[in-house]
């Protein structure tokens, strides 16, 4: 006599991540394992110059003396880093250039951005967004190019940037996250292959979102994908990154270095929708997702923005970071990090004051549920010679079910007394109470799950560019189906 | 008082409980409940703490805590029990909360008009348009004295007492449901806003098909809406029932007479429960 069931979680999580199919494009790739053939064939495939390959073959020596950081809030087994591919490039895209226009890009490769709903062709893509699509190892396609150009924007592949612009990218390569910065960082500094490079000139506010949409399709292949962007004194630039995996039963690593540098008066707003294959209900599979990515505010009052909808990854460990050099700068990190099943995220951000009135805010949403483990680590440290500086951050848990976990692991250092410092947290539960109201007003249980968690991420949603802000709103409601009630 | 007697013509009864008993975390609450509604008509539900009022309401709203052990429930000649919560509000079927929850980061303007969209899209109609929903809202709002910026208020955020209970009247006159079950709408409210509440609740009885439950401590709220019936809940069940002069009577006189002459006692935990009303 009660009312009938609704859907049983695991019925609804066989359906869930819809981006789980792969493509079988032929590639060409590196044998398993790693070592310093390896990261020459690397250098030598991407038919870079010297100072690159030393760099490279420095970074992975580091490497080998580096231990697996242990300190996260997450559980895996030991990955063997020699069981794996640390390069693959569709054959479409591994021609001696990398296509002029979008004639040359394979069919195969805009079919499956266009399953992906990111149409690369000239009559269907997307208004305003520059789109630089990432398959595995290398760039398939930029959009947009010549336009870019006309203003001196440079958008391109990394690998593309270190033939065309190779003063600029060794300038800034590894300036923000040194080669030696963590193991993760050091290992993508080893091997990665290709990301976007994106440059600025001084004065120019860039008009068109630029975003890189990154696909891993091979199997047992590690994604290491290294994006660098620079702002030159008065300019402004947004950035998007999108990301999808197919669905394997072994877990694929992803280790990428994002580094960013705010000259005077600049501002770089970096915006990414992660949606990794999260691994099946019974944890199996899934992406790793082991990235570092920090932003120098180099000039006065230039600024760094980050805002994050972590969907997906069996396991993800990031902490977009914002270094206030100059005076007057000002770093700001939103996010949102959703864990349902056995995904487990411990994610945050560092806040590092070294410049006068600089000032920095964080936003961190959490949303657990069924075996979900959320963690949101964060540091705010003020040194010593910075003046006046204010932080406010605001870390809000949201539990769904009796399984779950959200953690919470604020640092704060101060060693300036001048300093504001603002620091709140809040845990909530979705309350059978609250599904109820909703469902009694006519909404029926996934409308009132998105509406609930939509409300609760709305702080972060608000600052994402319109295109991404719808996608992620529907994201973070087809991520909970069947989670509540 | 003129509509004492129960309408007997089937054809206009709009709800039906026959013998509905319902627990929740295993403990028996309502035990035996018989109640006809009929179009147009008002039935005021009163009784002391624990008596099972707001378990009746949640119960027909379809509230999944809210166990049915027993007894059938037709609305509108369908089987009200088999139907999923929101199914029952696209059929009609509205609950005033008496503790309506806040949403925070979701505005009542984008609550109510996907709540009203749903409703319309369950029934067959095209959405309104945001222009059009505005323009409802405004009049509702009016009517209710509420300020306009309460559609970009979060929901429930921050409401006063008050506020929440007229915010509920206000989505009712939106919603316009056929069967309106009031939970203790008037708990709270100064002399003022019951006034409001109540002027809320008649515009709506105009509809001379539309139907309200109204649980109440107070007999004072019924001097503003007159009911066709009066009900007294005691134990989980209804323990008399009779016209306005019922209510008058009990405001006089307590419950303690109902219990004397029906032999229907009030649980221990009931009985405390009443203390504090």
């Amino acid at each position: 006599m009660t009312p009938p069931e609704s859907k049983t979680i695991e019925e609804i999580a066989d359906e869930d991540y819809e981006h789980g199919w792969s493509m079988d494009i032929p590639a060409t790739e590196a044998p398993k394992g790693l070592n310093e053939e390896i990261v020459e064939y690397i250098s030598e495939e991407n038919d870079e110059p010297e100072w690159l390959k030393e760099w490279r073959l420095k970074a992975y020596n580091h490497w080998t003396e580096m231990e697996e950081p242990d300190w996260p809030n997450v559980e895996y087994p030991p990955i063997d880093f020699q069981d794996m591919k640390y390069y693959s490039a569709p054959e479409a895209g591994e021609e001696e250039d990398a296509p002029e226009s979008l004639d040359e890009v394979d069919d195969e490769i805009l079919e499956m951005y266009e399953r992906l709903g990111i149409p690369l062709g000239e009559q269907k893509r997307l208004q305003g967004v520059a789109v630089d699509a990432v398959v595995d190892s290398v760039s398939v396609a930029t959009t947009f190019k010549e336009e870019l150009e006309d203003m001196g924007v440079i958008f391109c592949p990394i690998s593309e940037a270190v033939q065309d612009y190779p003063d600029i990218v060794k300038k800034h390569l590894g300036s923000v996250v040194p080669i030696t910065d963590n193991f993760y960082a050091t290992l993508n500094s080893a091997v990665f292959s290709d990301g976007s490079f994106c440059y600025v000139p001084e004065g120019v506010e860039c008009p068109l979102e630029l975003s890189t949409y990154f696909r891993m399709n091979a199997e047992g292949t590690g994604q290491f994908e290294r994006t660098l962007i620079v702002a030159e004194p008065d300019s402004y630039v947004s950035y998007l990154e999108g990301c999808t995996a197919p669905a394997r039963r072994d877990h694929q690593l992803h280790a990428a270095v994002v580094e960013l540098i705010a000259k005077d008066n600049a501002e770089i707003k970096y915006s990414t929708v992660q949606n990794w294959y999260p691994g099946d209900e019974e944890g199996e599979g899934g992406v790793y997702n082991f990235v570092t990515k920090r932003g120098k505010a180099a000039g006065r009052n230039s600024k760094i923005s980050w805002a994050q909808v972590e969907t997906g990854s069996a396991i993800t460990w990031k902490y977009p970071s914002c270094i206030l050099a100059g005076d007057g700068s000002v770093g700001e990190f939103y996010s949102v990090a959703i864990t349902s099943r056995h995904q487990q995220a411990d994610t945050g951000t560092k806040m590092i004051h070294l410049g006068d009135d600089t000032s920095s805010t964080i936003i961190s949403k959490s949303i657990s549920a069924d075996q979900g483990q959320n963690t949101y680590r964060g540091q705010v440290k003020i040194n010593e010679g910075a003046e006046n500086a204010r932080n406010r951050s605001e870390c809000d848990s949201m539990l769904i079910g009796d399984e779950c976990g959200a953690h919470t692991f604020p640092y704060i250092d101060v060693e300036n007394p001048t300093a504001q410092m603002e620091h709140e947290a809040t845990t909530t539960k979705i309350g059978e109470d609250q599904m109820f109201y909703l469902e009694q007003r006519g909404l029926d249980e996934e409308d009132a799950v998105r509406m609930i968690v939509n409300g609760f991420a709305e702080e972060v949603l608000d600052e994402l560019p319109m295109e991404f802000a719808v996608e992620a709103r529907n994201l973070l409601g087809i991520k909970l189906e069947g989670s509540v009630g | 008082m003129s509509k004492i007697n129960t309408d007997t013509n089937e054809e206009s009864t709009m709800l039906e409980i026959d013998n509905l008993h319902v627990s929740a975390d295993d403990t028996g609450i309502l035990r035996g409940i018989d109640l006809d509604v009929d179009g147009g008509e008002l039935h005021a539900i009163m009784g002391p703490n624990g008596s099972g009022k707001s378990t009746l309401a949640k119960a027909l709203a379809g509230h999944e805590a809210y166990e049915i052990d027993e007894g059938d429930v037709t609305y509108k000649g369908k089987d009200l029990l088999e139907l999923e919560a929101d199914d029952r509000a696209h059929e009609g079927v509205f609950l005033a909360f008496q503790y309506p929850v806040e949403i925070p980061g979701v505005t009542q303007m984008t609550f109510l008009r996907t709540a009203l969209n749903s409703i319309r899209e369950a029934n067959g109609k095209d959405p309104m348009s945001a222009g059009e929903f505005l323009e409802l809202a405004r009049e509702k709002l009016d009517e209710l004295d509420l300020p306009e910026d309460m559609l970009k208020r979060s929901l429930n955020e921050g409401f006063s007492g008050g506020e929440k209970k007229r915010n509920e009247i206000f989505q009712m006159a939106v919603l316009q449901p056929e069967l309106c079950l009031l939970d203790e709408t008037d708990s709270g409210l100064d002399i003022d806003a019951l006034q409001i509440v109540a002027d809320g609740i008649n515009r709506m009885r105009e509809d001379e098909d539309r139907s309200m439950v109204l649980i109440t401590h107070y007999e004072r709220i019924l001097e503003y809406v007159e009911p066709d019936h009066v009900h007294v809940m005691l134990g989980g069940q209804i323990a008399k029932s009779g016209g306005p002069e019922l209510a008058e009577k009990l405001e006089e006189k307590g419950y303690d007479w109902i219990e004397e002459e029906t032999g229907i006692q009030r649980s221990p935990q009931q009985a405390e429960g009443a203390l504090t009303s």
